[in-house]
């Protein structure tokens, strides 16, 4: 099994605080690896060094490694914005640019270089099919961003994120403002897109970790406790903090 | 809403126990009622089920609603689904008390058949001591006596062939012993039955505890 992306002892700073403590993990490709944990554990702290989107943090410093193919992504000489356009990332609250649907889209692929409005369109097109959403939005491109639902939003930016032909996402509690439907679509699309992408989701819903992916990691004050295919971690934890957390006997 | 599921998976653990013991003392009714030939006893088991029927009932309509409710996970899913198991087949070995009772029904009928009595004792009470060992495992978490009772039913399966095949010599040669003989190997039986399901509770047991599925192992 290839591994995509992996950390090797890596902990994180905010000024004296180490938020996570020498973590090394692995995640192969074309599978969705689940994180949790209680809250303040770490687990999205760790989520953005993966595309170093803690490096925008004052005071904050990161230690280890971060491989993407086997390639240091703290190195010198790297080139950042490309580390995000391969790791791409949808955030907790759908956060559409106030432009119009299909702008929210092309942005993102003028901003990497893209000229030509033919393929632009083409590409917005494919993008909203991969989130599921060209359907609902087809014929009303033009209009704001702002006024799709809360699912839509967030299938907006998951297709937003799609446009500019990532290797990883990364998915930072995607459907915690979500309803059960509207989640359940998501749930849906992250199923279809491991086919493509390597996910990486943090989540406080533990029904959804055991729904959508293939492994889990259980974080804890800013350690990996325990990391196992979901179906052990869900049924069988080898650790007893593991169990606690995910039975809700915990603290 | 985290300590009342916890409250919740304590009272099923109570309907178990109760379950257990209901099933258990209508086996040793139904042991005591074969020996002693007490038709009296042997009716009120038949009518005893009812209760442990209703039970089971109660308890897999407990488990569904707790999965239902509260998508539990880990330790507290391994415990319910083995719960729903468990339950199922102590009510089963409560089916199997009765029909003993009503073979002794008809036995006592007719004068007793010597024949095979100390296997027929022996039989049934390995079976019982299963059962209740099974479900002592269950209740302190007891790993090891659990594959021991797995361990046991090899020896029960033994049993069940030699009384068989001695009841089935006797009924050739004699032949008015034929109907007596029919119910006795009936018995026997459900006595094999009993500890069949006692290793079935022990191996879920050990899933409940380890997360292995040893079925068909043993």
């Amino acid at each position: 099994m290839k591994i995509k992306i992996a950390t090797e002892n890596l902990s994180f700073y905010y000024g004296d605080f180490c938020a996570i403590r020498n973590i090394s993990l692995k995640f192969p490709e074309n599978k969705v690896t689940a994180l949790i944990g209680p809250s303040g554990c770490g687990k999205s702290t760790f989520i953005r060094c993966l595309n170093r989107m803690n490096d925008f943090i004052p005071g904050a410093r990161v230690e280890g490694k971060v491989l993407l193919d086997g390639k240091n992504i703290y190195s010198k000489n790297i080139d950042v914005t490309e580390i995000r356009r391969r790791v791409g990332m949808v955030f907790q609250k759908p956060n559409p640019l106030p432009k119009s649907i299909f702008e929210n889209i092309a942005y993102g692929l003028k901003i990497n270089g893209w000229g030509n409005k033919a393929e632009i369109a083409a590409k917005v097109e494919e993008s909203l099919k991969a989130a599921a959403l060209w359907d609902r939005v087809k014929d009303k491109l033009k209009k704001s961003a702002l006024s799709l639902s809360g699912g839509e939003q967030q299938r907006l930016c998951i297709a937003r994120a799609l446009a500019i032909e990532p290797e990883v996402l990364l998915m930072d509690e995607p459907c915690s403002a979500l309803d059960p439907i509207a989640t359940q679509k998501i749930e849906e699309l992250i199923h279809r897109l491991k086919e493509k992408y390597t996910i990486i989701i943090v989540t406080h819903n533990m029904q959804q970790a055991a729904r959508v992916s293939d492994y889990t990691a259980f974080f804890y004050m800013g350690s990996l406790i325990e990391v196992g295919t979901t179906e052990e971690i869900f049924t069988k934890p080898r650790e007893k903090q593991t169990e606690d957390y995910i039975t809700g006997r915990f603290g | 809403m985290m300590r009342h599921f916890h409250t919740e998976l304590n009272d099923l653990k109570i309907n178990l126990l109760k379950m257990a013991s209901l099933v258990e003392r209508a086996l040793r009714d139904s042991l005591k009622a074969f020996n002693e030939r007490d038709e009296a006893l042997a009716k009120r088991i038949i009518e005893g089920d009812e209760r442990i029927n209703r039970l089971e009932v109660g308890i897999d309509k407990q488990c569904l609603s707790l999965l239902a409710r509260y998508q539990p996970m880990a330790g507290d899913l391994r415990f319910i689904t083995a719960t729903m198991r468990i339950n199922f087949d102590l009510e089963r070995c409560g089916d199997q008390a009765v029909n003993v009772a009503e073979r002794v029904i008809e036995l006592v009928k007719r004068p007793p058949l010597f024949c095979c009595m100390n296997e027929l004792q022996s039989i049934a009470e390995i079976a019982i001591e299963m059962l209740s060992e099974a479900v002592n495992a269950f209740v302190y978490r007891d790993d090891k006596l659990a594959i021991e009772v797995c361990k046991r039913d090899d020896e029960v399966d033994e049993l069940r062939d030699y009384i068989f095949k001695a009841l089935l010599d006797f009924m050739v040669t004699h032949s008015p012993a034929v109907r007596r003989g029919t119910h006795l190997i009936i018995v026997t039986r459900s006595w094999e039955r009993v500890a069949d399901h006692a290793t079935n509770i022990a191996e879920h047991v050990v899933f409940l505890l380890e997360g292995k599925i040893i079925r068909h192992q043993y």
